[in-house]
């Protein structure tokens, strides 16, 4: 693996107008091949974990354990944050729908919110904040006083042993965290409108009947299982390649939380216009907007 | 017993990090049995050598040889197979902390083993019997343990699956001399009551007296001239003692030597800088 062989660009800066350049055009090249090296390096990892992931399943009290840490212990976080960016919704929205006279649609609006993108989003951002920089910190120590070593030297494959039950664990919990975050954000939603703002529950709830489809869940769901993927490799690739010392844990904590949460934000992105294809291939009148 | 036949054959082997040449040209070979002390100062390269026998290293060039196996021919599967047949202690142990010492000393039965779970218990009873830890550890952590503990039961594990070759890498560092003591007995018991062969990283000199038949000195790249060899002896613990090179001398009887009139030179210089 090409870990610790970093670019660095030429050894000798050179001076003046010419030279600071010609040193920005070394810094961005050697920026540009170390990312590019990177990118192959975790494409590897990922491909590697994907087949260990069919060669052979982890044992299954690593899988449990994993799964405690990473879903269970995730969920009341997950839903206190669900119910509070559900009424938060309903606190941004009420004075431009009020102005409208379409306060009574608000449910509409807040449960597709929640469902599409809010809820998968949240959740994936929890679980990258909560457990992602946990797993690559416990990686990390793991690297750094030579267990992932220790493991390889009594035949084990650490990719095997330690990266698949936590990508599997992360893949098989994120959608179950994403339906506890939308359900508490439409909990939120609807208690703040409803007994807050006074709109009226009948409504409100026909209303939300109205606009959300079962799409809207097949499309959150989605995006979290690829959210959940993308934490579990990122965070156990920044553990695996962790710089020596206390410094370089704490790196590697803080980095996969960061990448996560980019590479998140991106893929939201993507898969949000490739769904939208999908739906409109499939059903060509186009998505449902506030009834229109 | 040592047989003239190698167990273990490096050659030209040559490992880089980066800009950083670490390792340059080494050729040695183990015969089974032999109980081989890599001696040098720190940064030479000692661990790096052993890391790369085991595979855990891949060299830039040249090769180790196992058994008449390369080891870097061989395939992810077939390595993994192959290191069953070593035992590797590390220097701060490298236990897993999220295990107990029980389930420490059995991780490698488990894993290759897992149909005799009978007699793992027997096994591990065995094994920690030998290192001389009571049965009481067996629940705790690896965190509870001091660290003569974390070695023995290092040295446990390395055992269970009953190695051809063990590898130590600098197993007295950061013990008191009564605990050194204890772990170089274990290690020469440990080669009296099975034929493996042993390689053991260390500065200890007391150790690799006690405990080699022959000791390797490596000396550090960057204190060497580009073509000179990077193995500046290889001969018997006590030949160690009448060596004609001062660099082997002064590193056996731990004197500084020439590197005080370095260190103010450079005290010197740091001052002139500033």
């Amino acid at each position: 693996m090409s870990v610790g062989s970093e670019y660095r660009p030429s050894a000798l800066p050179r001076r003046g107008l010419l030279g600071a350049v010609y040193n920005s055009f070394a810094d961005l090249g050697g920026w540009v091949i170390n990312a590019i090296e990177t990118l192959g390096d975790m494409t590897l990892f990922a491909w590697r974990t994907v087949v260990w992931l069919f060669t052979r399943m982890p044992r299954r009290e690593t899988l449990v354990s994993n799964m405690y840490q990473i879903g269970v212990l995730s969920l009341p976080v997950v839903a206190l944050t669900g119910t509070f960016i559900g009424m938060v919704l309903a606190v941004q929205s009420f004075t431009q729908f009020r102005s409208f006279g379409l306060e009574t649609q608000l449910g509409g609006v807040i449960n597709k919110s929640m469902l599409r993108e809010l809820g998968p989003v949240l959740a994936a951002t929890m679980l990258a904040g909560r457990v992602g920089s946990a797993m690559a910190a416990e990686l990390g120590t793991m690297r750094v006083t030579e267990q992932i070593d220790a493991l390889s030297s009594m035949g084990a494959n650490p990719i095997q042993y330690l990266v698949v039950p936590r990508f599997l664990s992360c893949l098989l919990l994120i959608p179950s965290l994403t339906v506890m975050a939308v359900f508490m954000g439409v909990v939120g939603g609807a208690g703040y409108c409803i007994f807050v703002l006074d709109i009226d529950i009948h409504h409100y709830t026909s209303n939300s009947n109205k606009f959300v489809e079962n799409w809207d869940l097949f499309y959150g769901v989605t995006k979290s299982v690829f959210f959940g993927a993308t934490i579990g490799l990122v965070s156990c690739y920044r553990g695996f390649h962790c710089e020596p010392g206390a410094e370089g844990v704490g790196s590697a904590a803080t980095t996969a939380f960061v990448q996560s949460f980019v590479a998140i934000i991106v893929l939201d992105l993507f898969l949000s216009i490739l769904l939208d294809t999908i739906y409109m291939a499939i059903w060509p009148t186009g998505p449902m907007l506030l009834g229109a | 017993m040592v047989s003239a036949a190698p167990v273990i054959a490096i050659e030209n082997l040559n490992v880089r990090f980066g800009q950083q040449h670490v390792l340059r040209d080494i050729s040695l070979s183990v015969p089974q049995g032999q109980t081989l002390a890599i001696i040098g100062e720190s940064g030479c390269g000692k661990t790096v050598l052993l890391k790369t026998i085991i595979g855990l290293i891949r060299p830039q060039h040249g090769h180790v040889e196992f058994d008449g196996q390369r080891v870097d021919r061989l395939k992810e599967r077939e390595l993994a197979e192959q290191r069953t047949r070593f035992g590797f202690v590390f220097q701060n142990a490298a236990l897993f902390d999220s295990m107990t010492v029980a389930e420490n000393i059995l991780f490698p039965l488990r894993q290759h083993r897992p149909k005799e779970r009978k007699h793992h218990r027997k096994e591990m009873l065995q094994r920690l019997a030998e290192v001389g830890l009571p049965t009481s550890v067996l629940g705790k952590r690896p965190a509870e343990l001091s660290g003569g503990m974390r070695k023995r039961v290092g040295l446990a594990r390395a055992l269970i699956l009953k190695p051809e070759v063990l590898l130590y890498d600098e197993p007295t560092t950061g013990l008191d001399p009564i605990v050194s003591d204890v772990i170089n007995e274990l290690m020469m018991r440990t080669r009296d009551t099975y034929p493996v062969t042993s390689i053991i990283v260390t500065h200890d000199m007391k150790l690799a007296r006690k405990v080699a038949d022959r000791v390797v000195m490596l000396y550090p790249l960057t204190r060497l001239e580009p073509e000179a060899e990077q193995t500046i002896f290889d001969g018997e613990p006590s030949e160690t003692e009448l060596s004609s090179d001062r660099r082997v001398t002064q590193f056996v009887r731990g004197e500084a030597g020439d590197r005080l009139s370095e260190m103010r030179g450079l005290e010197a210089r740091n001052s002139n800088d500033e």
